[in-house]
């Protein structure tokens, strides 16, 4: 097994809540690192990474600009961590319709965070660089990965459908549907 | 290109209900900057003397620093300016948070509110989409109550908000404009709750260009780091339990005496608020069927939850207070001394009172004058319990009872919302030798014990409510071991080279000359000034080099971030100049309103200096700023700063 497991750095931003002082300058930096030219305009609707601010209710929260979605959670859950209410959102990383974060202004494209790839690359992200309170710190981690091929998206659909009716009944209809054309 | 600006200021006309969104000149930012030096220039253009502060045609000014939106750390300040009711002079107070840069992000690098609304209103700014709102629904709500309804109504928590408070409505003169954990204090709320605008909210999405992008994002990610590290500036004191030099050394009470030795171990202690309270439950008794009431007494504390910074700046200034009740109250700088000021025989509710401080929309500074003044003048007989109807026995409930009074303008808190100055004269009855205001402004905290020449002069001639707001750039007193100062000043990169020779020939004990005393009383005022117009926190420049002497941000520095960011070519000299020209049209705009030497020349009632001494002083200062023997500047010193229409107008009106 051992020698399918491939090494994979992952890289790795920690916040730490605690220390965020609401500043936002991790916004402004990360919206002129990814300005053309760099950093010629700045602009935190662009950024990549928000501060969630709840300022009467001391809530803090850098979150990363994530993967797209194109549909909001069905029902959300709100958590009280030491007496102080986050709702789901407040984590979630995710370019949703359910709110405008991490959407470029003017197009509404999804943003995503790409970690300020960069030729020669970044000695940290440049949002972690500005932090000197240390609410964002970085890591790269060396992680083993099984990298065996996985199921695609058509099989995974068909193998749901093996298991639950047999794969006698899946060909038999199969064979039926095609022959109709 | 117009870079680091927007280009665009947003006109009101609250009376007509129109709004435009207008082209600024783009040479009036290399003859003003932005914040305050280009407010001003539009007050002196539009607001002639003959308008009173509570005309319409009165304007007030938000104007974001010139530098507020840029990457440059801590430039995130806006000065609202205006004309001030309490002194009928030219008036501004900066506001720090987040307000500013969301300005700029929205496309504007200056509101001007003219002509008044019909009934309370709010303005709500969106990139190009900008509203005048109903705001009935948010009469006498606090300025951060304000601000959560005005999310809610508009859907988006990204909304930044500026809001006066129930006093502000009221047209209390102490009235602030607050936002999130910063206020806009020294008197321009009055004129927001005279025009009827109880908030503007702004979100923008637009993008701020600058002028060398590498260069300056270089400079700005070293000043982050330097700013961080650097332990003497931002507000050094907000953590620090132990106000034993404050309190020992700044006069109380209505500014007219001290209580040296009053500070105490104990009295630290006392510092952190303490409520208990008692809670019952119910629980079942032993196998049968009734309840038990068991009582427990609970102890609320109030206790630090964290710092938090304004917009891009590293520095942890405001300290988030949980105070007993679930509420939590940001602590701006220095103010937690505020209740302390008017009486210290109980310090345990002083958050509660600077909580209801910042609900109402009050000034931090001026209000326990006030308050102090008022049991003063109870003390005398000159306010009795007529004027006072129920007025409670101690200390907390009498400073509440007239908190509440002021805020809504009942009673006697009519007369007391003008300000000590004027409520003396209303009150009358001998109230005025209780007054020790200057300039009919409150004055806190009177520095009487250095009375060092530089003082004497930025008292009467700053036209400012604190001396705060003038002091910052050299050190207040002299440091006794001469090998310390050599060290001081071997650091020392802010300071032209004849003030170093200064500091190190100063001994203690010794007077100042009075060139030296004329160079630093101009030299500290100025670099507020260049703060004000670039929006960079004084706390970060023009107050903090007099300790340590090691500011982020100096005239030696700040022209080279101004170029990179806007592309104006400017060096320290240049921007000297463009200082001078921004403090001279103040200066105008007040001698135009009548400011003549015989005024500063009344500080000396309440600051402890012969008039004989006063008055070398002021001629001294006066001949150094170029202006004439009655303080008005002179024409050359106008035309030599390109102010020939300045000139032109005073002597037009006789005045020069």
């Amino acid at each position: 097994m051992s020698d399918q497991l491939k090494k994979k750095i992952v890289k790795e931003i920690k916040v730490d809540l605690d220390k965020c002082i609401g500043c936002r300058a991790c916004e402004v930096a990360c919206s002129g690192f990814h300005a053309t030219p760099k950093y010629s305009s700045f602009n935190p609707s662009r950024s990549r990474i928000r501060v969630v601010t709840d300022m009467l209710n001391d809530v803090y929260v850098p979150v990363r600009a994530g993967e797209y979605t194109s549909a909001e959670c069905t029902g959300r859950h709100s958590f009280k961590i030491d007496g102080k209410q986050y709702s789901e959102c407040s984590f979630c990383p995710t370019s949703c319709p359910a709110r405008d974060l991490f959407k470029e202004p003017d197009s509404g494209l999804p943003l995503k965070c790409d970690m300020c790839e960069d030729i020669p690359p970044l000695s940290e992200p440049m949002c972690v660089q500005v932090c000197r309170p240390g609410a964002l710190t970085y890591e790269e981690r060396v992680e083993y990965r099984d990298e065996t091929p996985s199921l695609g998206e058509m099989e995974i659909g068909l193998q749901a459908l093996v298991d639950k009716h047999g794969m006698q009944k899946v060909l038999d209809s199969f064979a039926r549907m095609s022959k109709k054309g | 290109m117009r870079y680091s600006e927007t280009g665009f200021n947003l006109e009101i006309n609250l009376t007509r209900g129109s709004i435009d969104k207008i082209a600024s000149d783009p040479e009036t930012v290399g003859l003003y900057l932005g914040g305050e030096g280009a407010a001003a220039k539009m007050l002196w253009d539009r607001v002639p003397p003959e308008v009173e502060p509570f005309s319409p045609d009165n304007l007030l000014v938000f104007s974001a620093g010139l530098l507020a939106a840029t990457p440059v750390p801590g430039a995130n300040r806006t000065s609202v300016s205006s004309i001030s009711p309490q002194s009928n002079r030219y008036v501004n107070s900066g506001l720090g948070g987040f307000w500013g840069p969301e300005l700029k992000q929205a496309g504007y690098d200056r509101i001007v509110i003219r002509g008044k609304a019909s009934s309370l209103v709010y303005i709500w700014i969106h990139n190009d989409k900008v509203e005048i709102r109903d705001a009935a629904h948010l009469q006498g709500k606090s300025s951060l109550e304000t601000a959560v309804l005005i999310r809610q109504e508009l859907k988006d928590q990204k909304i930044q908000v500026a809001a006066i408070g129930l006093a502000g409505e009221n047209r209390v003169y102490q009235a602030s404009i607050e936002h999130a954990n910063s206020s806009a204090s020294r008197g321009v709320g009055v004129i927001m709750g005279d025009k009827l605008v109880k908030a503007i909210a702004v979100r923008g999405t637009k993008d701020i260009k600058v002028a060398q992008p590498a260069e300056l994002f270089e400079l700005c990610n070293r000043h982050y780091q330097q700013i961080y590290d650097n332990l003497h500036c931002g507000d050094i004191l907000v953590r620090e339990d132990d106000d034993a030099w404050h309190v020992n050394n700044l006069p109380w009470g209505n500014a007219n005496r001290r209580a040296k030795g009053f500070w105490s171990e104990e009295l630290k202690e006392e510092w952190a608020v303490s409520v208990e309270r008692e809670e019952i439950h119910y629980q079942w008794e032993n196998y049968s069927q009734e309840t038990e009431e068991v009582h427990e007494t609970v102890v609320d504390k109030s206790r630090r939850l964290r710092g938090t910074g304004c917009y891009n700046c590293t520095k942890d200034c405001h300290q988030a207070v949980y105070l007993p009740g679930s509420r939590i109250y940001f602590l701006k700088s220095y103010s937690k001394l505020a209740y302390a000021m008017a009486a210290y025989e109980q310090l345990e509710f002083d958050y509660d009172l600077l909580a209801a401080l910042q609900d109402y929309g009050l000034d931090e500074f001026a209000m326990p004058q006030v308050i102090a003044f008022a049991l003063e003048l109870y003390g005398a007989g000159i306010l009795t319990d007529e004027d006072l109807p129920g007025f409670p026995a101690d200390f907390k409930g009498r400073f509440s009872y007239l908190l509440d009074k002021i805020a809504r303008r009942e009673g006697v808190g009519d007369a007391l919302a003008n300000g000590v100055y004027l409520a003396a004269r209303q009150i009358g009855k001998g109230a005025e030798s209780y007054d020790h205001s200057a300039q009919k402004i409150e004055q806190v905290p009177l520095k009487q014990e250095m009375p060092g020449y530089p003082y004497f002069l930025m008292y009467a001639t700053g036209g400012k409510m604190s001396i705060t707001q003038l002091e910052g750039s050299f050190p207040q007193i002299p440091v006794p071991d001469r090998k310390t100062r050599e060290a001081f000043v071997k650091k020392w990169d802010a300071a032209p080279e004849k003030f170093k020779q200064w500091f190190l020939e100063w001994e203690p004990g010794q007077q100042l000359s009075i060139e030296a005393a004329v160079n630093i009383a101009d030299w500290n005022e100025a670099m507020h000034y260049v703060d004000e117009a670039l929006g960079i926190c004084p706390l970060l420049s023009s107050f903090r080099g007099q300790f340590g002497g090691r500011a982020p941000y100096h005239g030696n520095n700040l022209p080279q971030l101004i170029s990179l960011a806007t592309g104006i070519e400017l060096d320290t000299d240049g921007l000297l100049e463009i200082t001078a020209r921004n403090r001279n049209l103040i200066r105008a705009i007040n001698a135009r309103r009548g400011l003549r030497r015989i005024e500063e020349l009344a500080a000396q009632e309440f600051l402890e200096i012969q008039a004989a001494e006063l008055e070398q002083l002021l001629d001294a200062y006066y001949e150094f700023r170029g202006w004439n023997n009655d303080g008005i500047p002179a024409r050359d010193t106008l035309d030599g700063l390109g102010l020939g229409c300045v000139s032109e107008e005073l002597m037009r009106r006789g005045i020069l």
